[in-house]
């Protein structure tokens, strides 16, 4: 099988896999990263968001021969190590507002909300309630008001 | 007030101490539970309660649980739930076959309890720690609170439904901690030379009169017990709480946030593989013949293939693998069991069956018809399970509500006696019903079986919208007469497709149906009348079920009956009031029963503005419900003008915008406020979509949804902006039912504003179920393929 290299939450990591497999389960069945979920496996639902080189992306849409040995996937696992920190200003925002109840999508909506705090950011605005209507992460749970209370306390300390 | 019949009065195991009275707990009619309780007003006498320590080498106590016997047989009433409702009687099910629960105290000064219960997401692991931690007096941190493997011994005491959790709970594992700190004090006592009533017990530390203290990891060995001895003990009084009742955060919160929660596919079982199932083009279709087994067999990744009962299941190294093999599997299928029906012939089929209503009345009446879709109860975690089945044993790992149940019918399908399979229950990724069966564990133990290896089986998001269970299609009628101001009369007709009550629950009722006060009906109608009642003063109400058979595949979903039952008389009282001319947040205050239910309308009639001025085209809705010993209303706010409804979404729906949501609670006590406020906001999400954009559409035998972006359950853009939830001050004292309670009423005041904001009341549900707003995916294969521009769409 071919070989496949990329940095996973700082670390080279290496697969030998088909090249087709997508990279949600290169992540979870070959290397046991499991904090991305699987909640359709057609990019719709998000619970899978991890970070590529920064960017909110769904692996579970990235072929793994996508990836360049250069290239660097930051699932929630590896979120904290970003800032050098226990936990991410985001993960401490989700503490304090209390907003998991499964937890299920919870990773992928807190890789979401640090993209799009970190996009809000770079066009120098604030974040409004228009940006939070455009997170298409699923929560089955309904925790969405939570999730809005929290990504503005969490944009505050990023 | 009917004295004698409405006190269902049942005796904690065990005698009277104290003051000699007995001790009982009394389930009071709607009007005297609603009245504020004195404290302690469900016990007369002193709380003594009896529990056990338990030979074990570290301290073990104990509680029976279930403390309540069954209801007094053969009582007369035109409102059961106000003698007794869903939650007694599980609660009464359980006495004559419960087992112990344990709280163990640990060297290392933590304290464990594995609760029979599932966590979906519903927060019972906080709420229980946090009895723990109140009972005991050790910092809530350091309570450990696992969830127990599927026990037998408990039968009914270990189902997880009905929102019954902390109701049947709240006093044995309060028992069980009171237990472990009366032998904690008492060991101390032994080692600090001291009287135990010059000790204290405060934050995992006993401490004496000078000053010296001992923690309780020290004491856990030197409290333990060499033989099981019962002992009595007291619970600590209300006015004495610190935990129960203050705002905690969830115990597992850290765990969800850092991606370390396990979930069932989360699970590193040695050699599980992850399996997926092809499934049939119609729901219940079933095997005819595979063309290429071999061929599937052979290509990259794929280890097994294997016709199980629900289709042709294949492993691979990934389930990415199993994807390509179920779309390469060519399989002749069999008609399944809906063939050829659509949401038309459904509905038809539902009219047919509907309960007469009588003659109209001579005196004036509204009386109108509304249909509610069939929905999908999916949770963000598909249904799945790990299976490991060996010639002579099995184990499995799943989510599970009702374990007990699911053992004994996987025992019996891999022809193993039930002691030879373990079960274990993982947390699960949310359940709305959905867990209360346990389809993937029954499937992921057939496939272990025949492909001789251990297998992790999950479904595909696909498989789980379009063969999953389902909220059944149901018809409500309703009419209410009146004259002048008062209404004579309420009835209501509610006709559904069958509910699948095939977990447990049905076998509860079996056991009861002779002790219950509604006569000689199915488990079905039970469960109706258990759980509806008319909150209002509306002279004689009577409700009927009457259910068709279609061969779906349902389940209970979030509230049950409650939403639509209570969506279309909440309508009906607006239309009603609008006839009489009166207000309809008024006209509900002057009708309901009790106090207790009006404080909770009055209170989001205040805070949510009731009655202030708003743009055409928005409108506020008002609505309430009770059940589970609890009372709630909500008051929405909704923008239904065009701008609004026609705003573009990408592959969504964003239709009417509810902009502020204002719900009120009253579950008599709250043990975590925090979590109690987290449920209602999330049952204010489902009324949403269940008003305004999700529903399954049936054609040809299949449900044409089969992605998150079809079944349109409420999103980001679909959320209130403004929500606020209100919990109320203790009422009663002992906890209500609340993981589900907050969908009916929201569900309602969401159709009520609509209606007002559109100046048309909807009567059908919901609102959007005639567009589909979507195109439907193939069925044949099964599942789509996965994308492969995901670094297109990076952000």
């Amino acid at each position: 099988m071919p070989e496949h290299t990329f940095r996973l939450n700082g670390e080279q990591v290496t697969v030998d896999v088909a090249d087709d497999v997508r990279l949600l389960w290169v992540l979870r069945d070959v290397l046991g990263v499991t904090g991305p979920k699987y909640g359709c496996g057609i990019n719709v639902c998000k619970a899978c968001t991890s970070h590529l080189n920064g960017k909110a992306v769904n692996p579970c849409a990235i072929p793994v021969k996508n990836l360049k040995p250069s290239d660097e996937v930051t699932t929630i696992e590896g979120l904290p190590a970003t800032v050098g920190a226990d936990l991410h200003p985001m993960q401490q925002a989700w503490l304090d507002q209390d907003v998991a109840q499964c937890g299920y999508c919870q990773p992928g909506q807190i890789m979401a909300a640090v993209a799009l705090v970190r996009k809000v950011a770079e066009e120098s605005r604030e974040i409004t309630d228009a940006d939070l209507d455009t997170i298409r992460n699923v929560c089955r749970c309904g925790t969405y008001f939570r999730i809005r209370q929290a990504i503005k306390a969490g944009a505050e300390k990023m | 007030m009917i004295e004698p019949l409405s006190w269902v009065v049942a005796q904690v195991r065990g005698q009277a101490e104290g003051d000699g009275a007995e001790r009982r707990f009394a389930y009071m009619t709607g009007a005297e539970r609603s009245a504020p309780a004195e404290p302690g007003g469900h016990v007369v006498g002193r709380r003594r309660f009896l529990g056990y320590v338990l030979a074990a080498p570290t301290l073990v106590a104990a509680a029976e649980l279930g403390t309540a016997p069954p209801a007094e047989a053969g009582i007369p009433s035109p409102e059961p739930t106000e003698l007794l409702d869903l939650n007694d009687v599980m609660t009464a099910a359980a006495l004559p076959t419960s087992g112990l629960i344990t709280v163990e105290v640990h060297t290392d000064g933590t304290v464990s309890f594995a609760l029979p219960r599932a966590e979906v997401g519903q927060g019972i692991t906080t709420s229980t720690a946090m009895l723990i931690a109140e009972e005991l007096d050790v910092p809530l941190e350091r309570i450990r609170v696992s969830l127990a493997d599927a026990r037998p011994e408990l039968l009914f005491n270990q189902l997880t439904g009905a929102s019954n959790t902390t109701v049947s709970t709240y006093h044995p594992i309060r028992v069980a901690a009171a237990v472990a700190r009366g032998r904690l004090l008492r060991a101390a006592a032994i080692e600090l030379g001291a009287a135990v009533t010059d000790l204290t017990l405060q934050a995992g530390v006993v401490t004496d009169l000078v000053g010296r203290s001992i923690g309780i990891g020290a004491l856990a060995e030197k409290a333990a017990s060499m033989t099981t001895q019962q002992v009595s003990v007291d619970l600590k009084p209300r006015e004495k709480f610190t935990v129960i009742g203050t705002p905690r955060g969830r115990v597992d919160a850290l765990a969800a946030v850092t991606g370390r929660k396990k979930f069932a596919m989360d699970l590193d079982v040695p050699d599980a593989r992850p399996t997926m199932v092809c499934r049939p083009p119609t729901i219940n279709g079933t095997v005819g013949s595979v063309a290429n087994a071999d061929e599937v067999r052979a290509l990259p990744g794929v280890t097994d293939v294997a016709v199980i009962s629900t289709g042709v299941a294949v492993r691979a190294e990934t389930f990415g693998q199993c994807i390509d093999a179920v779309r390469a599997l060519r399989i002749d299928w069999r008609p399944g069991t809906v063939e050829g029906e659509s949401d038309e012939s459904v509905l038809a089929d539902l009219a047919a069956a509907e309960p007469p209503l009588g003659l109209p009345p001579l005196t004036p009446y509204v009386e109108e018809k509304f249909t509610f879709h069939f929905r999908g109860n999916s949770a963000l975690e598909p249904n799945s399970a790990v299976a490991d089945v060996r010639s002579d044993r099995a184990e499995i790992w799943a989510s599970l509500k009702s374990p007990i149940v699911a053992k004994e019918a996987i025992a019996a399908s891999l022809r193993l006696p039930p002691q030879s399979v373990t079960v274990h229950v993982t947390e699960g990724g949310g359940s709305f019903g959905r867990k209360l069966f346990f389809d993937a564990a029954l499937e992921a133990a057939e496939a272990s079986q025949k492909m001789g290896k251990p297998v992790k089986l999950m479904w595909h998001r696909a498989d789980d919208c379009r063969q999953g269970r389902a909220h059944p299609m149901a018809t409500s009628r309703v009419r209410i007469d009146y004259l002048g101001s008062t209404v004579l009369g309420y009835k209501q007709r509610h006709t559904s497709v069958a509910t699948d009550l095939g977990h447990g629950l049905g076998e509860v009722f079996t056991a009861l149906a002779a002790k219950l006060p509604v006569g000689d009906i199915g488990f079905s109608e039970t469960f109706f009348q258990l759980s509806q009642s008319t909150p209002y003063e509306f002279g004689l109400s009577t409700r009927l079920l009457n259910e068709t058979d279609k061969g779906f595949n349902t389940g209970s979903m979030r509230n049950v009956y409650s939403p639509d039952v209570t969506c279309a008389r909440e309508l009906m009282v607006d239309r009603l009031a609008a006839r009489m001319g009166r207000d309809p947040y008024r006209f509900r205050h002057d009708f309901l029963h009790d106090d207790r239910s009006r404080a909770v309308l009055d209170k989001v009639a205040d805070a949510g503005g009731w009655g202030r001025a708003m743009p055409a085209g928005t409108a506020q809705g008002i609505a309430f419900h009770s059940e589970y010993h609890s009372v709630s209303a909500a008051l929405v706010e909704i923008d239904c003008r065009p701008e609004t409804v026609n705003r573009p979404i990408r592959d969504g729906v964003a239709g009417p915008r509810v902009t502020k949501a204002v719900f009120a609670v009253d579950v008599g006590l709250a043990v975590n406020p925090r979590g109690l406020e987290a449920q209602m906001m999330g049952c204010v999400m489902d009324g949403i979509a269940q008003t305004l954009t999700s529903s399954l559409h049936l054609r040809e035998g299949y449900f044409l949804e089969a992605s998150w972006d079809n079944y349109f359950y409420t999103r980001q853009w679909n959320s209130p902006p403004e929500l606020r939830i209100i919990v109320m001050p203790t009422t009663t004292g002992e906890p209500g039912g609340a993981g589900e309670l907050g969908v009916a009423a929201s569900m309602a005041a969401v159709a009520c504003a609509y209606g007002r904001a559109t100046g048309t009341m909807p009567t059908s549900f919901p609102i959007n179920h005639g567009t589909l707003s979507f195109t439907p995916k193939p069925t044949v294969p099964p599942v789509p393929q996965s994308p492969t521009d995901g670094l297109d769409h990076a952000y």
